[in-house]
């Protein structure tokens, strides 16, 4: 047995991450076109959305019902009907055999047999061909995963959430500070595109008619994020110049200061509709490709700028400011310029949100906000681009599986995230890197 | 504005000053000890506000049901001390499971869970006790004083004065008895304490036990000025309270008392001159100002090795 577990793993070790991922787009594509055929015989009602984990839940429910649903186990048990209650927890006993076998029909064997398929053809290929499969794999699997409005929407929101967490994990993780105005930062990006697009290209009561033909929209609405990001930036310009003089904490409260004036400024501002909330967002532009293109430049920007000369400098300046002053660093300019760019990326990701929703509210943007980026960016680990992509999908995938639940589900979550960070206080990947983030080692090509 | 109506604010500022002063003394007190952010305390406040609801709910039920008559000013007392206890308690376990294990973490891991466990109290208290708001009873009757054309009323004298003194008695606690003592250690040097045989773990605790008995005591006193409870009413004024600790300077329990007592002086004069949308507006940014000018707040230090505390 052992030395059959041993093969297995032996088998599926140094597979590199395309191959998972056209593992994923040819399971996601099978589902697509068989899933209700398979999920029919197996006594599902549906294409379980989220890998199962609602049906589960929902299963857990039927039969021990926390309050949440009408027509569990236990309810018919106190109406008296035996009969009626047998069957439901029956129904709830094999939703979850079920969806297992649905995860093991449907993801595991076909991922696991592609990955392990075409490892050795992707490994065989040049770096730059191996990086442009992964991209457009990466694409086509989250195209094709996206059956439905609901999945397309998780996705949406799992991509701005990637930007948040790694924009925050630049001052976090990389800088060694602490910032909290995650939140603040998405409210300006949010509220500035929001104010180029719906003056722009839309006919609104406040604005009045477009500026601009709204058919130029979509071409334009690049700019306007990039806008968004830019007077993100130099309102964290603000903040950083007197912040950056001391060390410590300090960062911490003029952020969290930052979060509260910036929701208090767009409350007070009646042009945006004030705590009523800003809408007439046209969410078209913001489809599954726009947010997919944004988020891997913004990741790869990132993955990037840690690398380069003032990265690095930033990961000195965390490490001992002084031996970084010394070793000729500016640290004040390193600063400043690393918490910018974190600002322009949670400006672009607000932005992107607004345009998402289709309404933004001075109340979305709160210190919850800042709580939920920074639980995602703790869990996933700091120092780490991979990290912050594993953080912020498991938190994603968590807050929408547990969603059956109800007002429970927030007493779920920080439970979770709890024991989570008391067993690994150093998130799940932190100071490392993996797959195709992971800094290639460029050999000097062998002499003759 | 007329001189009655200033003093009128300016009785109102003392009130919310002193919630915001209690307040701020715990975030300072756990800060100054031991270097991290309780953002859970603001939901500490939220608890003792409900435990004082529970307990002077029983003592009034004992009393009136003719089992122990009391007067009410014992109840009042006996209200105090309970729910001190009882929130004592919740800080004691909030330390004990969200910052304890992490004390050699990443302090922001520690930030989280704080945050993490406070959103598990507020959804708690939802989920056990419902959404409606409960009202807490009046354990004094409220007389009204006319100084001068200004109305004072017994509950705004009783909550300054009491609050003014308890933070005087905390102030004597830390910098004359022996625990005092080992906390303003900890505060100094972090490491070198276990050595001096005196245990982290203690001293820790009975930061949370004081730091949570002055929340219990906001707690009591903000019920007794508005007398309605909410599962999410401790968020706001916590935040509040955490950025008048920071004003009055991190680690420093002069410090909490001066920035709780502007920060009300902030909030309740600026309405009086502006609109009240603008009160959030305006209080932060006075506050940003203050801390562009003095980083350290005012009774802080630059480095936080040396806490006043």
């Amino acid at each position: 047995m052992k030395a059959l577990i041993q093969k297995v793993r032996s088998l599926f070790t140094d597979i590199p991450i395309q191959a998972w991922v056209l593992g994923f787009l040819v399971a996601a594509a099978i589902e697509r076109l068989a899933g209700d055929v398979i999920a029919g015989p197996l006594g599902l009602e549906r294409v379980p959305r989220l890998f199962g984990v609602r049906f589960m839940i929902e299963s857990l429910l039927l039969i021990l019902d926390f309050g949440v649903v009408e027509g569990s186990t236990i309810d018919y048990l106190r109406a008296g009907e035996v009969a009626q209650a047998v069957g439901v927890a029956v129904k709830g006993f094999l939703l979850i055999p079920s969806t297992i076998a649905y995860l093991l029909v449907l993801y595991f064997v076909p991922v696991s047999i592609v990955a392990r398929l075409t490892a050795p053809l992707i490994k065989r290929l040049p770096y730059r061909l191996s990086m442009s499969l992964l991209l457009i794999a990466l694409y086509g699997a989250v195209q094709m995963w996206g059956l439905d409005q609901y999945r397309i929407m998780v996705l949406y929101f799992i991509f701005i959430s990637i930007l948040l967490t790694v924009s925050l994990n630049l001052v976090n993780g990389y800088m060694g500070e602490f910032s909290c105005a995650s939140g603040g930062f998405m409210a300006v990006g949010a509220y500035v595109t929001s104010i180029l697009t719906v003056g722009g290209f839309v006919h609104d009561d406040v604005f009045g008619p477009p500026l601009l033909p709204p058919a130029l929209g979509f071409f334009l609405f690049p700019i306007a994020l990039v806008i968004g990001g830019l007077v993100t930036a130099l309102t964290a310009l603000l903040v950083a110049i007197p912040s950056f003089r001391t060390r410590g904490d300090y960062l911490a409260i003029i952020t969290l200061a930052y979060t509260f004036i910036v929701k208090s400024l767009f409350e007070n501002l009646e042009v945006v509709g004030g705590p009523r909330g800003f809408m007439n967002q046209p969410t078209t532009w913001a489809s599954l490709p726009v947010i997919f293109i944004w988020t891997i430049l913004g990741v790869w920007i990132m993955r990037n700028y840690v690398s380069t000369i003032l990265g690095k400098g930033a990961t000195v300046v965390r490490d001992d400011e002084t031996a970084a002053e010394v070793m000729t660093v500016n640290t004040r300019r390193v600063k400043v310029i690393t918490f910018m760019l974190s600002a322009f990326w949670s400006g672009v990701a607000g932005g992107l949100y607004a345009h998402v929703i289709g309404y933004i509210n001075p109340s979305d943007f709160g210190i919850m906000k800042t709580a939920e980026v920074m639980a995602m960016l703790y869990m996933g680990g700091l120092n780490s681009i991979s990290g912050s992509m594993v953080g912020a999908v498991i938190y994603r995938l968590l807050m929408e599986g547990l969603r059956p639940l109800g007002i429970l589900r927030w007493m779920v979550i920080p439970v979770i995230i709890i024991i989570f960070m008391l067993r690994r206080p150093w998130g799940l990947i932190s100071f490392r890197e993996f797959g195709v983030l992971r800094k290639e080692v460029r050999r000097a090509p062998a002499s003759d | 504005m007329t001189l009655t109506g200033f003093f009128r604010y300016f009785v109102s500022a003392l009130q919310w000053g002193s919630f915001y002063a209690l307040i701020a003394i715990g975030y300072t007190m756990v800060y100054g000890v031991l270097m991290l952010f309780n953002f859970a305390h603001g939901d500490i406040f939220m608890a003792g506000s409900y435990i004082g609801l529970f307990v002077a709910g029983a003592l009034l039920a004992i009393s009136a049901g003719g089992l122990i008559p009391m007067a009410p000013w014992l109840i009042l007392i006996l209200t105090i001390v309970g729910t001190m206890l009882g929130t004592s308690i919740v800080g004691m376990l909030v330390e004990r499971i969200a910052y304890r294990p992490l004390r050699n973490a990443p302090r922001a891991s520690a930030a989280v869970t704080g945050l993490m466990i406070g959103l598990l109290m507020e959804t708690g208290n939802l989920r056990l006790l419902g959404a409606e708001r409960r009202k807490f009873p009046s354990l004094i009757e409220t007389t009204v004083y006319k100084v001068g054309g200004v109305s004072i009323t017994n509950t705004k004298i009783m909550i300054v004065g009491v609050s003014l003194a308890l933070m005087y008695i905390l102030h004597l606690l830390v910098r004359r008895t022996k625990w005092g003592m080992a906390m303003r250690a900890m505060a100094y040097d972090f490491p070198v304490v276990p050595l001096m045989g005196v245990s982290i773990d203690s001293i820790a605790s009975a930061t949370f036990v004081l730091g949570s008995s002055m929340a219990a005591i906001a707690g009591i006193f903000f019920c007794t000025a508005y007398p309605v409870l909410e599962p999410y009413m401790g968020i706001l004024i916590g935040w509040k309270a955490f950025i008048a600790a920071i004003v009055g300077g991190r680690g420093s329990i002069v410090g909490a008392m001066f920035g709780g007592y502007l920060l009300g002086f902030i909030e309740i004069f600026v309405p009086a001159i502006l609109p009240s949308t603008f009160r959030d507006l305006i209080a932060y940014t006075i506050i940003l100002i203050i801390l562009t000018f003095r980083p350290h707040g005012f009774f802080g230090e630059p480095y936080s090795a040396h806490m006043r505390l």
